[in-house]
């Protein structure tokens, strides 16, 4: 019997790169097989090219031993092949059921569609509100509508897109149940992920890309994470170090009794939040996206200082109210989670990026740029953070991300602060830069500095944090020390357990 | 009959027709907008449709010839934008200015020896004895041909928009392109229909005003209605049945200005005439206070250009 589906040869180049280079694999019927690379491997371009969103330039598809002549997302479908992209293509203005039926092939959108969601929903375990406004719902449940819309087509073969990126691990779990069903009623998964854990607990088979080629093919459940991780990035992992300090230095920032209505329509109220950082001590604020975190970060940032003057104290002096500028006169850095935009400029070079966040006095003089200075100061970011650049005049947007944010933290980090606050830092960075990244938060810490570090990824959290406190709905549970925790007791707060009664109550256990 | 209540009917039905353009021209750009196309062209290409719908009705004597005409001529200017703002992906603010600009010029070049020429009317769709009914006569059975074809069309594009598939479509392709794109549907081709629906609804708005309000062709006869329409779309949030309501108060507006004069109140008629501008602008500052329901309403992938590969 021939494989699903077969892919013999597949090359793809874009405008100076290779995205997919002589790449062959094969899925079976019933078979969860897992596609694992780092960020820029060419996983996702792979499964674009069978999805018929993208054309290879060599090679040959084989569905069912066929070959596909003609390809396009309509094609794909009809052949019975469903996707879930890691950025989902939800609207969010429609409601669930519309954005299903537009999923569907017209015929087969009916009157009882609606219908049709529940059974199904019930089927699968994965409950979704066929009325509901997308913009409503949260990740995990939007992620159950992509799902659900897949399913609706009965489909032979299902490619999920790092689809655990946004859930907690309970979610996570529940949505492995489902994929395991799947398989067992004879549906094919192709699962990309750079998870290593979830590959072994999960798929039959691996391919693992490197670059853009097949570097090896193997059964995950007999292979180590660090082995699946050496292959995927060609190199054993560089490891780093768990050592979790107690800090009784001064309190840097602390924040009390925050509570915010969110600007944004379709964002979250913060609702009483509270917490101190001590100097020498990294703070992990853990949370599935969407519960607070970016209000949070914008009021502590200064983005919005809408927030009572005495609601967030930075280095002992009341700050809600000040703007960004007077922040980091008093000693804050920050990362956001935007790299371009908002962590750099991207059409500035990265000389004139360097001078954006920096020490006023020393690179400017009488309102004129000092070039020099500015200069030197962009050299040695990137000599320290080893930013792979063409040279400091390079525009800061066509650095590749691992490589802009390393040199967004080296600026940051570049005055030595008092207070780093990093959204998602390593978020889309490559093995060996995100290492990089880590080392320099615990060197900051060891140095007497203090991080709030704010994470989707628990294995983060639990690698660099010394207390972690979890957002939910706006809320902030009291930051516990990470040797009280396990990442089943955050992920039950992630989830929303031990709010019902309000922040107070919400204790790790 | 009282005067004043006869004074009321005139007004209501004036008002009704100083909407009708309006109507037309706001509806085709919200379908445009909903598409996520945001065609600033509107005066443009009334004008043009205005101009050559009134040179095809004066020389064939046939006004139903010249609306069609005038669509024709509407979806033409349409086209140029088109071909710029979504093949070639120019700046669509920046395109559809000057769409509304080269539009203006170019019927004034084409209308040149066409001033000051007049038309044959056009029959009204009802018969004298319904039309004559005390009160409800005048009110719903009074008008042209157009003013019904108005009404129908925003009913049909609000119908299209939430009970059809292809509404639901378009509706798609204006929230989130990438989205549209990645579930297969083709997103150019949908804009492209939708701009052209846009520019056919602005054509026969502008021949409204060159077949039947006025009758006759003048340069710049649009006096900035075209603009006025855009601002109707905001007003609206996106939603036909406001688009009509809007439209009629826009035209209230400008109907009781006239009224104030005719009454013989001293006022300055440069302050009449700037009336309804005045009114749009408030409108629009109170619309836009609710940052929230602005935000919710309006197409998220709008004037964002769109390329398949990317």
């Amino acid at each position: 019997m021939p494989p699903l589906l077969e892919l013999v040869g597949i090359t793809k180049r874009y405008p100076g790169i290779v995205a997919n280079q002589d790449v062959s694999l094969a899925v079976q019927p019933g078979e969860i097989q897992a596609l694992l690379g780092e960020n820029g491997a060419g996983k996702s371009t792979l499964m674009k090219i069978v999805y018929g969103l993208a054309r290879p330039d060599e090679g040959e598809i084989r569905w069912q031993g066929e070959l596909v002549v003609e390809n396009s997302p309509v094609l794909a479908r009809k052949r019975g092949i469903g996707m879930v992209f890691q950025h989902f293509t939800l609207f969010e203005t429609l409601t669930v059921a519309e954005n299903i039926a537009l999923g569907l092939e017209p015929g087969n959108a009916g009157s009882d569609l609606e219908g049709r969601i529940r059974e199904l929903s019930r089927h699968y375990g994965l409950a979704v509100a066929p009325q509901a406004p997308v913009w409503s719902l949260s990740v995990g449940e939007r992620q159950r509508v992509e799902i659900v819309r897949c399913l609706l087509q009965s489909p032979r073969l299902l490619i999920m897109d790092e689809p655990t990126s946004v859930l907690t691990p309970q979610e996570a779990d529940g949505l492995f149940a489902t994929l395991r069903r799947l398989a067992a009623e004879g549906c094919a998964v192709l699962y990309i992920s750079h998870k290593l854990e979830e590959i072994q607990a999960l798929c039959h088979a691996a391919t693992v890309l490197r670059a853009g080629k097949v570097v090896a093919r193997c059964d995950p459940t007999r292979e180590t994470a660090r082995s699946l991780a050496a292959l995927m990035i060609g190199k054993a992992p560089p490891e780093i170090e768990h050592r979790p300090a107690e800090s009784d230095g001064p309190v840097v920032l602390s924040v009390a009794d925050l509570s915010l209505p969110s600007v944004d329509p379709h964002g979250t109220a913060l609702k009483r939040v509270s917490f101190s950082l001590r100097a020498g001590e990294i703070l992990g604020v853990a949370g599935v996206a969407g519960n607070g975190q970016r209000e949070l970060l914008r009021a502590l940032s200064g983005e919005d200082a809408r927030a009572p003057a005495g609601a967030i104290t930075l280095a002992g002096q009341p700050a809600g109210n000040l703007d960004p500028k007077r922040r980091r006169a008093l000693g804050l850095a920050f990362v956001p989670e935007e790299r371009l935009g908002r962590g750099a400029a991207p059409k500035l070079s990265l000389t004139l990026n360097a001078l954006l966040t920096g020490k006023r006095q020393s690179l400017t003089r009488a309102g004129l740029i000092r070039q020099g200075a500015v200069e030197r100061r962009a050299t040695e970011i990137v000599r320290r953070f080893d930013v792979r650049t063409p040279g400091i005049q390079a525009e800061a947007g066509s650095l590749s991300g691992g490589n802009l944010q390393k040199f967004i933290v080296g600026r940051e980090l570049y005055d030595g602060p008092k207070l780093l606050i990093a959204a998602h830092p390593t978020w889309g960075v490559d093995v060996g830069a995100a290492t990089l990244i880590r080392e320099e938060m615990l060197a900051l810490r060891d140095r007497g500095g203090s991080v709030l570090l704010f994470s989707e990824e628990l294995d983060e959290l639990f690698l660099l944090s010394d207390r972690i406190a979890v957002m939910f709905h706006g809320m902030l549970s009291p930051p516990a020390p990470v040797r009280q925790l396990t990442p089943e007791s955050v992920g039950l707060l992630m989830g929303g357990a031990g709010f019902e009664g309000g922040v107070g109550l919400a204790q790790a256990h | 009959m009282g005067d004043e209540l006869s004074t009321a009917i005139a007004v209501i039905a004036a008002t009704l027709r100083a909407g009708t353009p309006l109507v037309f021209a706001a509806i085709g750009e919200l379908v445009a907008e909903r598409a996520g196309v945001l065609n600033l062209g509107i005066e443009g290409m009334m004008l043009v449709g205005a101009v050559v719908g009134f040179m095809v009705a004066a020389s064939t004597g046939l006004t139903p010839l010249g609306f069609v005409a005038a669509a024709l001529a509407g979806m033409g200017a349409a086209a140029i934008y088109g071909a710029l703002a979504l093949n070639l992906m120019t700046n669509q603010v920046a395109t559809g200015l000057a769409l509304a600009i080269f539009g203006a010029g170019l019927a004034a070049f084409l209308g040149q020896s066409w001033v000051g020429i007049p038309l044959p009317g056009m029959a009204l769709p009802f018969p004298e004895t319904l039309r004559s009914i005390p009160v409800a006569g005048p009110i719903l059975f009074g008008h042209d041909w157009l003013v019904y074809l108005s009404l129908l069309t925003v009913a049909g594009v609000a119908f299209f928009l939430h009970r059809t598939r292809g509404g639901l479509i378009l509706r798609a392709v204006g929230e989130n392109q990438e989205s549209a794109h990645a579930l297969g549907y083709p997103v150019l081709r949908i804009r492209w229909l939708a701009t052209l629906f846009g520019g056919a609804m602005a054509g026969i708005g502008g021949g409204y005003l060159s077949l039947i309000y006025t009758p006759q062709w003048a340069e710049n006869m649009t006096a900035g209605r075209g603009w006025i329409a855009l601002a109707l779309v905001v007003f609206a949030t996106w939603r036909p049945w406001r688009v009509l309501l809007g439209a009629y108060v826009f035209g209230g507006v400008t109907i009781l200005g006239l009224q104030i004069q005719a009454a013989g109140i001293a006022i300055n008629s440069n302050l009449v005439a700037m009336t309804p501008y005045l009114a749009t602008i408030i409108v629009l500052v109170l619309i836009s206070r609710d940052a929230t329901r602005i935000r919710l309403h309006t197409p998220a992938s709008l004037a964002r250009p769109f390329h398949p590969e990317a």
